[in-house]
């Protein structure tokens, strides 16, 4: 099951990401995973929040630069090699990671990794072949 | 002092032998302008047949100036007024909107513009004995050619570096002891910065004098370049449309440039209503080429504002100084040299479908040099959310600008709604260089 990336851009202005997460903090929206891809001039900040739809319609309504891209959550344990073992199950099956970035959830021995690929149709039947557990939306929103 | 000439006949000739030569050359070039369509429909609807009709200097008044505009939409041979077989030469300047403007040269031409190169390098104590780096670029650009042309004909050793690579430029001032430079005041500048940065003084390098120009610039400039480099800077001015550099140069006093006027009939006018002022008061620099057959330009408004120095020079020169360039009638940028226009930044913006229709020109200084930045709002829909794809957007952007206004800018991305609406008299431009 895919889920749902928000994408922020950020032109390069004191407190711009501040903005956004006081935003989203002021109405109740909580972010799961987020990363920033950054460059000389400008970023772009990638958030996993439980409530999707509300949060994109209050970041445009703000005058945000927002958009969704399909992205795929995977919960692994927390333990050395974690990661690693998903990984070998994309690469020996050619399974093309576009980016990534992970989160270790609290009360919980689990972390969540967000994985971008290039052929998400693919990389969640290579996940369901190796039985490994794909985060789904409804435990996103619940997390 | 002794006064160094190139040729003492022509240029201390008294004022009415002057005029003479000018009324015979405009005759000469109201000749071949006539031949040119743009021209010869002008001139004929204000009365002038031929030559016979030249009776005074001030008879082409009637038929109004050249613009920039005229110039574009006779690009590319509407004011060609020989043969191609008799051109020798192009040069070519970036046009206000993507046309370019073009200019022709006989083997004749050449010859006497060079020969007005020679005549201000030897104004300013230059000789054979120097040796000259020319850090002007070569190419369709006129500052590089015209002097290198002018500085052989004195005999100097040329030393063709062209622009940039500042390393390089330093190692071979070195290398060859370069005596004198010819160079935007930006430029120099920053060679002087990176010289302090690589601990090479002054007294280690043979440099006597600079040849500045391409750029306005004041007086206080002028004193930094030369108390920093221990040098004597001179100032010059010219434009492709009226040959290239030699058009004014300044002597050994260094007080504002001789207009070499039995080659260019100067005009200052009241940019507003078209008539000539009195000599001390500021106006636009309106230049008519008496030299040039191959493409005659007459009365053609500059946009340069400026004014002539009633008073003669110590030097004894009849030919009357132009003051430095104070101002533009038009909103044109000069940057390191190069002039840009809003309008050429602007089309190209408007062909970038990613990008809304706000936009923001900013210039500021970075060390000594200039630095433009073009700002531009993504538009939100065509916004996927990819870092790398934005910048592309932001590569292909300066890529664009870079082929139109030959220098590569900084773009800025921006989110919709930053920059200054396009509704109103919006400010496109922000120029925030200090103007010393």
């Amino acid at each position: 099951m895919k889920i749902t990336q928000i994408s922020v851009f950020l032109e390069n202005r004191k407190g711009r990401l501040y903005d956004v997460c006081s935003l989203l903090g002021a109405n109740n929206v909580n972010i799961r995973a987020l990363t920033i891809a950054e460059t000389e001039s400008f970023g772009v900040l990638r958030i996993v929040v439980d409530k999707c739809d509300a949060a994109v319609k209050l970041l445009r309504d703000s005058g945000f630069v927002a958009n969704f891209t399909d992205v795929v959550a995977v919960e692994v344990p927390d333990t050395p090699g974690g990661l690693a073992m998903v990984l070998k199950v994309f690469a020996d099956n050619d399974v093309n990671v576009e980016y990534m970035y992970g989160f270790v959830e609290k009360h919980s021995d689990k972390a969540l990794l967000v994985f971008r690929f290039e052929d998400t149709d693919v990389a969640q039947q290579v996940l369901a072949r190796h039985s490994i557990s794909i985060v789904t939306r409804q435990e996103i929103e619940g997390l | 002092m002794e006064v160094p000439f190139w040729n003492k006949q022509v240029e201390t000739l008294d004022r009415t032998s002057l005029q003479a030569i000018q009324l015979e050359r405009l005759r000469e070039m109201v000749a071949w302008a006539l031949k040119t369509p743009l021209y010869g429909k002008r001139l004929t609807a204000a009365g002038i047949r031929g030559p016979e009709d030249v009776t005074d200097l001030h008879v082409l008044e009637q038929i109004g100036f050249t613009t920039k505009d005229d110039l574009r939409r006779s690009f590319p041979k509407g004011l060609l007024a020989v043969e191609m077989d008799e051109v020798v030469r192009v040069h070519s300047s970036s046009g206000t909107t993507g046309i370019p403007t073009v200019i022709y040269f006989t083997r004749d031409d050449l010859d006497r513009w060079t020969d007005l190169l020679a005549r201000s390098i030897t104004a300013t104590g230059a000789s054979s004995r120097d040796i000259l780096q020319n850090m002007m670029t070569y190419g369709l650009f006129t500052g590089g050619l015209g002097l290198h042309y002018g500085a052989e004909r004195v005999g100097m050793t040329v030393i063709p570096i062209s622009g940039g690579n500042t390393k390089r430029q330093i190692q071979t001032m070195k290398d060859f002891q370069t005596t004198v430079l010819h160079v935007t005041p930006s430029y120099l500048l920053h060679i002087h910065s990176q010289l302090e940065a690589e601990g090479v003084r002054p007294g280690d390098l043979a440099l006597k004098r600079a040849f500045i120009g391409a750029e306005p610039h004041s007086e206080n400039t002028r004193r930094k370049i030369e108390d920093l480099l221990g040098i004597q800077a001179f100032n010059s001015y010219g434009l492709s449309e009226l040959n290239g550099p030699g058009v004014a140069f300044e002597c050994i006093h260094r007080k504002d440039m001789h207009v070499w006027e039995d080659a260019y009939l100067i005009e200052i006018i009241d940019p507003k209503t078209g008539q000539n002022v009195e000599d001390g008061q500021e106006g636009e620099v309106v230049l008519t080429n008496l030299i040039r057959r191959a493409m005659p330009i007459l009365r053609y408004r500059t946009r340069d504002l400026a004014f002539l120095h009633p008073e003669p020079c110590a030097c004894g020169r009849t030919h009357r100084r132009l003051s430095r360039i104070l101002g533009r009638t038009d909103d044109m940028l000069i940057i390191n040299g190069v002039n840009v226009f809003p309008s050429q930044i602007e089309e190209r913006i408007m062909k970038v479908p990613e990008v809304a229709t706000n936009y923001l020109i900013h210039v500021d200084k970075k060390g000594a040099l200039d630095r433009l930045t073009v700002k531009v709002e993504i538009y939100p829909k065509l916004f996927l959310g990819e870092a790398a794809k934005l910048e592309a957007l932001r590569a292909r952007i300066r890529e664009g600008l870079r082929s139109s206004i030959v220098i590569s800018p900084n773009v800025e991305l921006h989110e919709p709604g930053s920059l200054p609406v396009s509704e109103g008299k919006a400010k496109r431009v922000v120029d925030e260089r200090p103007k010393d």
